[in-house]
């Protein structure tokens, strides 16, 4: 009775804002000992935020925290180390040039006279592997193990800071199927051991197997939870969404038209030992799913001349066409709202106006002068048809939403009239709202005859918007699923390289 | 944009004002003028130094151009007895060729902006030295020289680079209006034309310029050469101005002359950023402290020193005007 009444951390009335989007509104959250708490919601819930408040990363705006009933806080990486909390990396922090012994006590080497005591180091690192399932030399290079054993020696030295709570941030994302039974068998263990976990997880199958609880956030406010006899894939979904599936996902049936583009044998220089072929026709909405690291975005970018193909050949509406950079794709009709906005699809420190108008100022000047007249048009069309929230046309990019921006850079390409949208994780990082306006538009698009080629790395994504899917695994295309053949399952078995039917 | 020229404006009035006060010498036609023309010839550098900076790049070679161009424009005139526009066309098409040699390397053999025009700075350097044997020379033919036939002209040519115009009492420096037209041109390029935008896309953000289909590194190239072509008009002027160019000096630091004052004027070194007022204004400021220093009487062994603090704190007031700014974006509701 004791432990229920004071958990072991207790988050309320959490508030956190960044330029230009609230991302927490006030959530709270709290987890018992020995349990393995998983958090989901979609992408721009708030649950990265969350957790990098919870680790000292970043400090609340607003919120009461309590450990084991205690009013503490948490304003920098140390405070939250010397309550226990760690957190595993999506983006693995080892120094690859170190061995395991080194990197687990990296910054906290014990010491004798002043020197590293090395075998100390060795004695306390072996212990803390084998915790964790690892059988490795304790002088193993960090940089010569496969990723799956990196996040293992994380854990490992997570444990070796006395670390009572481990929040996981997507771990599974960049791990085989094996990899991915091997850390559950760590997490299971290590809560028989009484210590907690906060597991956040786009994979509602990973969530059903190993919460304890599950905490839903939408829109960086709690939208439920569910107990463990009540986790299952319809309720988790329908929290995180807010609403039914359909209704979120408001697609028709197109009947799609002629091909407009066709990938024979196409060879990206990310994965060369792979060609490539697929098709997409007029009207259709066709999606690339597979696991982060698959070959996706590569395969986008070599589509859109970012990285040209190294053979193979690429048809435009039936005609061969070589594609040796961005230039010529977009004159081909083809164009790309890539993945990383900040970096590839806006000019961060410049105007709505000067970023809607970018791509088309060439067309509309005449001699090199700038059509300003062209531009002002542009840019009105974009705000207007794309709904973007914006002060004035002036507003500097850098201040608006995530799901301002995309539609920014929706909007900049639509006043190409392309013949060919690429979509590159369309809703990674924006609000419910924006999500769905985007989802609409797309289907708008295909009504009028659009080709859209979409990557997601969300599963109700593909499963909602795709005609039809490629799953790509490891650099190849490992399946082609239609609209009946669509679901959670067939897409993981082809994304995780199992091709055994479903 | 145009809070940060203001910034820099006020400052070289207050200069000047505190000047005057302190010294009405400094007011006297002839220290006008002087100041007026070697701003315009700094300017010219300056402005050139912008494109890159704006792009996002560095060039250290103006000096050695300004170098290089005054001693082949010198050769041609005075020793070949070439004639005299075509040596004037020869230097420009030197300087080009120069410009598009840094661009090339930058953009296709990828080596670092810095790297490039630094090699360019000593390479070039020693190029006039080796073929003035590191004697100095001026445009001007003597009696015996080959160039002597075509005097009238080079006459001529003296009066359209380092001439003086009578406004009534006041002789107004030509150069001033070489800067006039070259300040125009710029800002006409830089605001009113797609590749002028496209220089400032690309320095803000070189990868997300590319995505949305501009050919960024024709337009880098671009940058470098309208550097290059600033520099070797600065060269001809410097070579009318001086009369007497030494191989081994003239133009030697210009280059520092030249960032600085894009800097101070509101050009930023991450690229993308620059007025082309705020950079003569900025060149204009730089040479009005140096004549300061002399008018007031400080001692001239601290113009390096000055110089560097009025730069620095010019740059860290504008750092902060910026941010003010920003912050008024990020406040304005969405």
């Amino acid at each position: 009775m004791d432990e229920k009444s004071s958990p072991l951390l207790e988050v309320s009335g959490l508030r956190k804002s960044f330029p230009g989007v609230l991302a927490l509104r006030g959530v709270s959250l709290h987890l018992q000992k020995g349990e393995v708490l998983a958090l989901i919601g979609e992408n721009g819930a708030g649950k990265s935020t969350l957790m990098k408040i919870l680790a000292g990363v970043q400090p609340a705006d607003e919120g009461e925290f309590r450990v084991c009933g205690k009013k503490v806080s948490f304003r920098n990486v140390n405070d939250a180390m010397d309550r226990g909390i760690a957190l595993i990396h999506q983006e693995l922090n080892l120094c690859g040039n170190l061995d395991l012994a080194a990197n687990v006590f990296l910054g906290r080497e014990p010491t004798k006279a002043g020197l590293i005591d090395e075998s100390e180091i060795r004695r306390q690192t072996e212990k803390f592997l084998s915790q964790v399932g690892l059988d490795l030399p304790v002088d193993t290079l960090a940089g010569s193990i496969p990723i799956g054993k990196q996040q293992l020696v994380e854990i490992a030295k997570a444990l070796s800071c006395n670390a009572r709570v481990l929040i996981m941030d997507e771990p599974t994302s960049s791990l085989s199927q094996k990899e991915t039974e091997t850390l559950f068998k760590v997490v299971k263990n290590l809560r028989s051991k009484g210590i907690s976990v906060i597991y956040i997880s786009h994979r509602l199958g990973e969530v059903k197997e190993l919460a304890d609880r599950v905490t839903v956030f939408r829109d960086g406010e709690n939208a439920g939870e569910l107990m463990q006899d009540q986790i299952n894939h319809d309720n988790m979904v329908k929290l995180m969404v807010g609403r039914e599936l359909s209704e979120f996902y408001d697609r028709q049936v197109h009947h799609p038209g002629k091909p407009v583009i066709s990938l024979k044998d196409l060879r990206c220089p990310s994965y060369p030992q792979h060609p490539l072929s697929l098709k997409v026709s007029e009207g259709e909405i066709v999606g690339i799913a597979g696991l982060v690291g698959a070959g996706r975005t590569e395969l986008l970018q070599t589509i859109f001349g970012v990285t040209p193909a190294l053979s193979g050949s690429l048809e435009i509406s039936g005609e061969v066409k070589e594609i040796r950079n961005p230039r010529a794709a977009i004159s081909e009709g083809i164009a790309l709202a890539p993945e990383d906005r900040k970096q590839h699809g806006l000019v961060l420190p410049m105007s709505v106006r000067e970023n809607s108008s970018l791509p088309s100022l060439q067309r509309d000047a005449s001699h090199g002068w700038l059509n300003e007249n062209a531009e002002r048009a542009v840019t009105q069309n974009a705000v207007k048809s794309m709904k973007i929230k914006t002060p004035n046309y002036e507003q500097m990019a850098r201040f608006l939403s995530g799901g301002n921006q995309q539609k920014i850079v929706l909007g900049k390409w639509l006043a190409m009239s392309p013949k060919l949208l690429l979509l590159d994780e369309p809703t990674r990082g924006i609000d419910v709202g924006a999500k769905r306006e985007i989802y609409k538009l797309m289907e708008k698009l295909a009504g009028e005859g659009m080709a859209i080629l979409f990557v997601s790395s969300e599963m109700e994504e593909v499963l909602g918007m795709a005609d039809r899917a490629y799953v790509m695994h490891e650099g190849k295309i490992s399946g082609e699923l239609s609209r009946d053949q669509l679901s959670e399952k067939a897409i993981m078995n082809l994304a995780t390289g199992n091709l055994v039917a479903a | 944009m145009k809070k940060n020229v203001l910034g820099i404006f006020i400052l070289l009035v207050a200069i000047f004002v505190i000047t005057a006060v302190i010294n009405p010498k400094f007011l006297n036609a002839y220290n006008m003028q002087n100041l007026i023309k070697w701003s315009s010839l700094y300017a010219v550098m300056s402005l050139g130094v912008a494109f890159v900076i704006i792009t996002g790049g560095i060039d250290l070679s103006i000096g050695s151009v300004v170098g290089l161009v005054s001693v082949v424009l010198s050769i041609c005139l005075k020793l070949e007895g070439m004639d005299p526009w075509s040596a004037i066309g020869i230097t420009l098409v030197l300087s080009l060729g120069i410009g598009l040699l840094h661009g090339l390397l930058i953009t296709k053999a990828k080596v670092q902006p810095f790297v490039v025009t630094l090699c360019g700075l000593l390479v070039y350097r020693s190029m006039g030295r080796w073929l003035t044997d590191n004697q100095s020379i001026g445009p001007m033919p003597y009696e015996d020289d080959a160039g002597y036939k075509n005097l009238e002209q080079i006459q001529g040519l003296d009066f359209l680079f380092s001439g003086k115009i009578a406004l009534g009492s006041f002789n107004l420096p030509t150069p001033a209006l070489f800067i006039l037209v070259l300040s125009i041109a710029a800002a006409v390029f830089l605001r009113r034309t797609i590749w002028g935008r496209y220089l400032f896309a690309l320095g803000n953000n070189e990868e997300g310029t590319r995505y949305s289909g501009i050919n960024t590194d024709r337009m880098k190239i671009l940058a470098y050469v309208l550097c290059s072509l600033f520099a070797g008009i600065a060269g001809i002027l410097f070579a009318f101005e001086l009369d007497s160019v030494q191989p081994a000096q003239t133009g030697e630091f210009y280059e520092l002359y030249a960032i600085a004052a894009a800097v101070l004027g509101g050009c930023s070194l991450r690229g993308g950023e620059g007025s082309v007022l705020g950079v003569v204004i900025a060149a204009a400021v730089i040479r009005l402290i140096y004549n300061s220093i002399n008018m007031v009487g400080i001692s001239t062994h601290l113009e390096f020193g000055i110089l560097g603090l009025v730069i620095l704190l010019g740059v860290i007031g504008d750092e902060f005007l910026k941010k003010a700014v920003a912050r008024k974006q990020a406040a304005q509701k969405t």
